[in-house]
């Protein structure tokens, strides 16, 4: 193809990676084919279900609406980089996982970055804050209930850890709201 | 939320952790959560191609050539191939093989694969299919299916004769099976208006079900690899690996054996993928340019790529003495099948033996039509013809009701089925069927609290149009409805269903282990989780490793009909046996075992009546693993009567009610669900986490389907092919859900389970529009139910 | 597909000059959806994501300058009291990952009548900054849409900002959609009263070829409306609005609904925010929704 290439550097999950590519390729499928990421799925390419939800600066964001030459410069956080480095899985993820918030899983990934957001800045929502903080995000499986529960459980690992860690409450700012 | 609460007495060999009854952790959870699992879209080999399929943009038309010079001359381009290279049968299909595996001779619908390609990169395969060039001479398309079947004049779909045939249905001209049921004066030749004479209260009405989607999330995908020895290898997401194999063989003209398939991740199901997408394509491709070829639909192929829920028109009547006693029923359904047969005889069988519902009738007359069209092809969805038809006959109980002034619930229950009653097909109900008490525990379930109760009413997130503000509480009124459906579970009218499954026990690393080996698909349900629960109780050992699901040990059938917890449950359990009586008679050989002593595993360990350890697995297996293979069947059902219906076709009945409250916007003809409430008997909850997830997803499902759920099809042409426009329920849309699961044994059923997965699809809809309807008092036949219906406007014009 | 990524505001309007064809892009919300769907191959984007400045709003007089890239979750934020229909728009809009990226300023260059932010516009008389290698100029909102997916925006000028008025009044905004969330206006309305000039003004949204005004409706309300105290209007006043308002919109049938319903969701629509913003009249004189 004789389209011009563009050499990109990314950072993503805190790694930096180049990759050669043209100006029209979807941030997903740089994700998914260049830095072979295939955690971010892509279920509609169109931006509604909510499926390739990546985390751009920390801001939740549908990757299949960037270019991968748009995201250079900024911070890419894929559902890949929610664990810890030791594989400790994020209060999110085992919420999900416990509360049996997911069925295909595939729309589980965007749900987790949505929700690993939301939570930094919304560490004690309620049931309605829940279900609105997670109204981007299709799923066809679970009917939602134990998503919403996944949500509400999460907040409360989190809280859990922060009131454990050295420095207790305030390092993860529980208690606050808002 | 209330749930299930664990069974008291399991009346199960051993006890063991995370053993059936209990709810452990999903085997796949944490690699879903951490984005390892490999969904078929995931697959990749370092020297792939790209498959793109060319797709009729005519519903109806005669292919005159097809040229693919340019699209090969494209640099990049590996294979372009029509129905010209299909080496074997150019034709497959779930129950006869009629669909082209590319098109030739004419096409039928709107999106039928034409030609295909593989590319070194998928824009490289888009821009080739851009350079083939085909002629069709456009045809009038066949687009309404009362035309179709009843219209001697309609043109056919299929020239007559063209489709393989083997007799088993009642079919000819546009119909793809016409099945009736006759039973008591209708059976003897009664006259509608003879029986309407004796009635007190008649009820009409004429129904509408749209066309759904599964809309799963992980559009269809997969890779295909050929191997040195001739054959290939495809990794792909299915609802049963058998029957696809069984169809891509004699397509690529290659015994069963070359062709092997393996399970990829599945991102969702709901009977989209039980028919093939792009498994034959993407194997002659890969066979053609001798490297592996992935095909991944994008999501407006998809709905394209799969069958959908077909549409249905219905006709019903009913009729009932003064004190509501059901006289008789009259019912029409005609379903939509579009351009090929998939499994439309099969939808029909279920939506004429259920078509008038879970009720005692003396007299019914039904009719189920399945009609060749040239719209989009339909075939499983979720609920399978039990869903249209549980749409009318609920509408019209609700009708009944209104009629006589009785509460819905009340009608329903003086009418309801039982253990010991009999369906229309003359088939006795041999297990527990508590339906009048499910409608009681739905009705008596605390209400929702009223908007007045809410810490602010006016917040638009409790509103119907939800943040859009477009209500601040003006003209909202509540409803309340119900409704009741019952499914055949597992597969009918003498199909002969069985799973398979190989279990392996042995010493490792000096502890017991298993393996399990089925080629069960895993779609999301959760099969996987209930295959090691069952090991686990059947065995005593709490390490269970299931393997991925193949086709190198036998069929596992589909995973649909709500079977798999029951058929390969079954299967695991069966084969577990198998092995348990192998390792006790190993002891009894080789142990300290007292003669005649009653054995069982438990721990680990043979044990004694008493519980006194015996002797450890480890021990015992060590060296000398033992393994068995089983194949459960369940019991034989048959055809029934293609003249009168009747004829024991099912295996078990599964019933789910549900009550629906709503807010509805009655000026603008916006709903908000407020709540859902679904009683739900399984026979027995294997996992009770995974199990009420079902009826939540079922629900959920439903629910869309009463309120936004379209697929618009106009002249054969679908005009919303995306999630912009084909509207799922999101969170916001989705109500809080109080699930109640009974469980009543079914004695034929391994642990007494019924299958779960589809009840819930059937009775939320109907439900919600009988809430809808108490909210507005309009009549509202159609679902789904638009704002236009609500406010009482005409429908808007279809067109192209 | 040429990509343009200019650094400054100059480089991008020499860019635009150039390339007249390029579409300029910043959260993609818009013009990546027609991408993907192959719908629209523009032979070259202007990334904007660089540009410093495009996502910033500052005071400007009394009102306030609205950046063209502020994503929609700014101004849900920020604005809510200085531009209380468009930020009720902006919550409405999309998804929140949408509402993370998406903008007025895309709203504005693609056009697309169903554009959440267009009615606030309208109705509260907001002005459109464009700008090209040789100027700036402003125009109204409410001249700026020409026709089916075309402006009053020259090839060679970017949109810079809008300039959105301080309320003198309350101002409203709703939607319909056939789904509580993630959804696509079936129609939509936003209405602005002001105290000080003593008119109303009108945007509907999704029921013509172009965002439109409901003129006759502006001025039947102008009049009517009790400008003193706020009395609430008599009832005939009000549905009378919603009449002139629905005999405003040139609405067809299309996969989101009928235009007959259209027609009677906007004068629903209509009725109830003129009885709102009454009502927010009389209790907080320019406190506002």
């Amino acid at each position: 193809m004789s389209e011009e290439l563009h050499e990109i550097r990314l950072r993503v999950n805190g790694a930096e990676h180049t990759a050669t590519v043209p100006a029209r390729r979807l941030l997903s499928d740089c994700l998914r084919q260049d830095l072979g990421l295939t955690g971010t799925h892509v279920g509609c390419e169109h931006g509604v279900c909510g499926a390739c939800t990546v985390r751009v600066d920390g801001r939740p964001t549908r990757s299949c609406l960037m270019f991968a030459v748009s995201a250079q410069g900024h911070e890419i956080t894929t559902v890949e980089g929610l664990a810890e480095p030791d594989g400790t899985l994020h209060p999110v993820q085992r919420a999900f996982r416990e509360c049996h918030g997911l069925q295909c899983g595939f729309c589980t990934p965007g749900f987790l970055t949505v929700v690993s957001a939301y939570l930094e800045d919304n560490p004690d929502p309620t049931e309605e804050e829940a279900r609105e903080a997670v109204g981007g995000n299709l799923c066809r499986c679970t009917g939602y209930q134990n998503i919403v529960k996944a949500v509400l459980r999460a907040a409360e690992i989190r809280r859990e850890e922060a009131a454990a860690a050295p420095g207790g409450e305030r390092a993860a700012g529980a208690g606050e709201r808002r | 939320m209330s749930e299930t609460t664990a069974p008291a007495s399991t009346g199960l060999p051993t006890a063991t952790r995370d053993g059936v009854g209990a709810s452990p952790l999903r085997p796949d959870g944490a690699l879903k959560a951490t984005g390892e699992f490999a969904y078929s879209s995931d697959m990749w080999t370092e020297d792939m191609l790209w498959g793109a399929t060319l797709r009729s943009p005519h519903p109806h038309a005669r292919l005159l050539g097809v040229d693919t010079a340019a699209a090969l001359a494209l640099p990049g381009v590996h294979a372009v191939l029509t129905h010209e290279d299909v080496p074997g049968e150019k034709r497959y299909g779930l129950e006869y093989a009629d669909q082209p595996v590319l098109a030739f001779g004419k096409v039928r619908y709107k999106g039928e694969p034409v030609a295909i390609v593989a590319a070194d990169h998928p824009e490289t395969a888009r821009r080739a299919l851009d350079r083939i060039r085909v002629d069709y001479e456009v045809l009038e398309p066949v687009s309404d299916p009362l035309r179709a079947a009843f219209d001697p004049d309609c043109p056919l779909v299929h020239e007559e004769g063209s489709v393989p045939d083997d007799g088993r249905h009642r079919r000819g001209g546009n119909l793809a099976r016409h099945q009736p049921v006759r039973t008591g004066a209708f059976a003897e030749g009664a006259t509608v208006e003879e029986l309407r004479a004796r009635a007190d209260v008649v009820v009409t009405g004429s129904y509408e079900v749209g066309m759904q989607d599964q809309a799963f999330l992980g559009p269809e995908s997969g890779l295909a690899v050929p191997a040195e020895d001739g054959g290939v290898d495809l990794y792909v997401a299915t609802q049963w690996l058998h029957v696809d194999q069984g169809q891509i063989a004699p397509c690529l003209g290659l015994a069963p054996d070359k062709v092997r398939l393996a399970l990829a991740g599945v991102g969702g199901a709901f009977g989209a993928r039980e028919d093939l997408s792009m498994q034959v394509h993407a194997c002659l491709l890969a066979l053609r340019a001798r490297r592996p070829v992935k095909i991944v639909y994008n999501r407006e192929e998809s709905f394209l790529g799969h069958v959908h829920r077909h549409p249905a028109r219905m006709e019903y009547e009913h009729g009932a003495t003064g004190d509501g006693a059901l006289l008789y029923a009259v019912a029409r359904i005609v379903l939509d099948g579009g351009a090929y047969t998939s499994t439309t005889p099969a939808v029909v069988g279920v939506a004429a033996s259920m078509g008038v519902g879970p009720y005692a009738i003396p007299n019914v007359r039904v009719d189920a039509y399945g009609v060749y069209t040239t719209n989009p092809p339909c075939g499983a969805m979720r609920g399978f013809g039990a869903v249209q038809a549980c749409f009318g006959y609920e509408s019209q109980m609700d009708a009944l009701a209104a009629r006589l002034g009785a509460h819905p619930v009340d009608l329903r229950v003086a009418n309801a089925l039982a253990q010991g009653s009999r369906v229309i097909t003359g088939q006795r109900i041999d297990a527990p069927l508590p339906m009048a008490e499910m409608l009681l525990r739905a009705r008596d379930a605390p209400m929702p609290p009223g908007r007045s109760a809410l810490p602010d009413p006016a917040d638009p997130r409790t509103l119907p149009g939800g943040v859009s503000a477009t209500v601040l509480g003006e003209g909202v009124v509540r409803g309340v409805g119900y409704a009741v459906g019952m499914k055949n579970l597992c597969f009918s009218e003498g199909f002969d269903d069985y799973s398979t499954a190989r279990v392996r026990l042995e010493s490792v690393g000096g502890g017991p282990a298993v393996t399990v080996h089925t080629a069960a698909a895993e779609v999301g349900q959760g099969l996987v989780t209930v295959q090691g629960q069952i090991a686990r109780t059947e065995l005593g050992v709490e390490r269970v490793t299931v393997l991925p699901a193949d086709t190198r040990v036998g069929s596992a059938g589909s995973s649909s009909a709500s079977r798999q917890t029951y058929m390969t449950g079954g299967a695991v359990k069966a084969a577990c046996e198998a092995v348990r009586e192998r390792v006790l008679a190993l002891a009894r050989e080789r142990g300290p075992v007292p003669p005649g002593a009653r054995l069982s595993l438990s721990g680990g360990a043979v044990v004694s009546a008493s519980g006194d350890v015996l002797v450890p697995l480890a021990e015992l297996l060590d060296g000398s693993p033992v393994e068995e293979t089983r194949e459960y069947h369940h019991r034989a059902t048959r055809m029934v009567d293609p003249v009168n219906g009747q004829g024991d076709s099912h295996v078990q009945f599964g019933m789910c009610v549900h009550r629906a409250v709503v807010d509805v916007d009655v000026e603008l003809g916006l709903v908000k669900v407020v709540e859902m409430t679904a009683v739900q008997d399984v026979g027995r909850a294997v996992h009770p986490q995974q199990l009420v997830g079902q009826i939540q997803g079922a629900t959920a499902q439903g629910v869309g389907l009463a309120l936004m759920e379209e697929v618009q099809v106009a002249d054969g042409v679908i005009r919303n092919p995306s999630f912009t426009d084909y509207l799922i329920p999101t969170v916001l849309d989705t109500p809080p859900m109080r699930i109640d699961v009974l469980e009543c044994p079914d004695p034929a059923a391994p642990y007494g389970l019924r299958g779960a997965g589809e009840p819930g699809t059937l009775s939320s809809t109907p439900a919600v529009a009988a809430a809808v309807r108490a909210a507005t008092g309009r009549a509202l036949t159609r679902v789904p139910i638009r704002p236009e219906d609500i406010v009482g406007l005409p429908a808007p014009r279809r067109r192209r | 597909m040429e990509f343009l990524s200019p650094a400054t505001w100059e480089e991008a309007l020499a860019a635009k000059s150039e390339r007249p064809d390029a579409v300029p892009i910043m959260g993609g919300t818009d013009v990546m959806v027609e991408i993907n769907f192959d719908r629209r191959r523009p032979p070259a984007l202007i990334d904007l994501t660089r540009v410093p400045g495009l996502r910033e709003w500052r005071a400007d007089g009394d009102g306030v300058r609205l950046g063209a890239g502020v994503p929609y979750t700014g101004i849900v934020d920020a604005l809510g009291g200085a531009a209380p229909a468009l930020a009720a728009a902006a919550r409405s809009v999309a998804s929140p990952q949408i509402r993370n990226r998406g903008s007025v300023g895309g709203n504005l260059g693609g056009a697309s009548p169903a554009g959440d932010a267009h009615p606030p516009l309208l109705a509260t008389d907001a002005v459109v900054e464009l700008a090209s290698v040789g100027g700036v100029r402003r125009v109204p909102a409410r001249e700026f849409y020409l026709g089916p997916r075309r402006t009053a925006r020259r090839d060679d000028e970017l949109i810079a900002a809008v300039l959105l008025p301080a309320p003198a009044g309350p101002q409203r905004f709703a939607k319909v959609g056939t789904r509580n969330a993630m959804v696509i206006a079936v129609v939509s309305f936003a209405l602005a009263l002001d105290a000080r000039s003593r008119t109303v003004g009108t945007g509907i949204g999704s029921a013509g070829p172009t965002p439109l005004r409901a003129p006759g409706a502006e001025e039947f309300a102008a009049a009517e409306f009790d400008w003193e105290g706020g009395a609430p209007l008599p009832e005939s006043a009000v549905h009378r609005f919603g009449e002139l308002v629905a005999a405003a919109a040139r609405p067809i049938d299309d996969v989101r609904g009928s235009a007959g319903y259209r027609r009677h969701a906007l004068a629903v629509l209509a009725r109830r925010a003129l009885a709102r913003a009454a009502a927010d009249y009389r209790e907080g004189g320019a406190r506002c929704a």
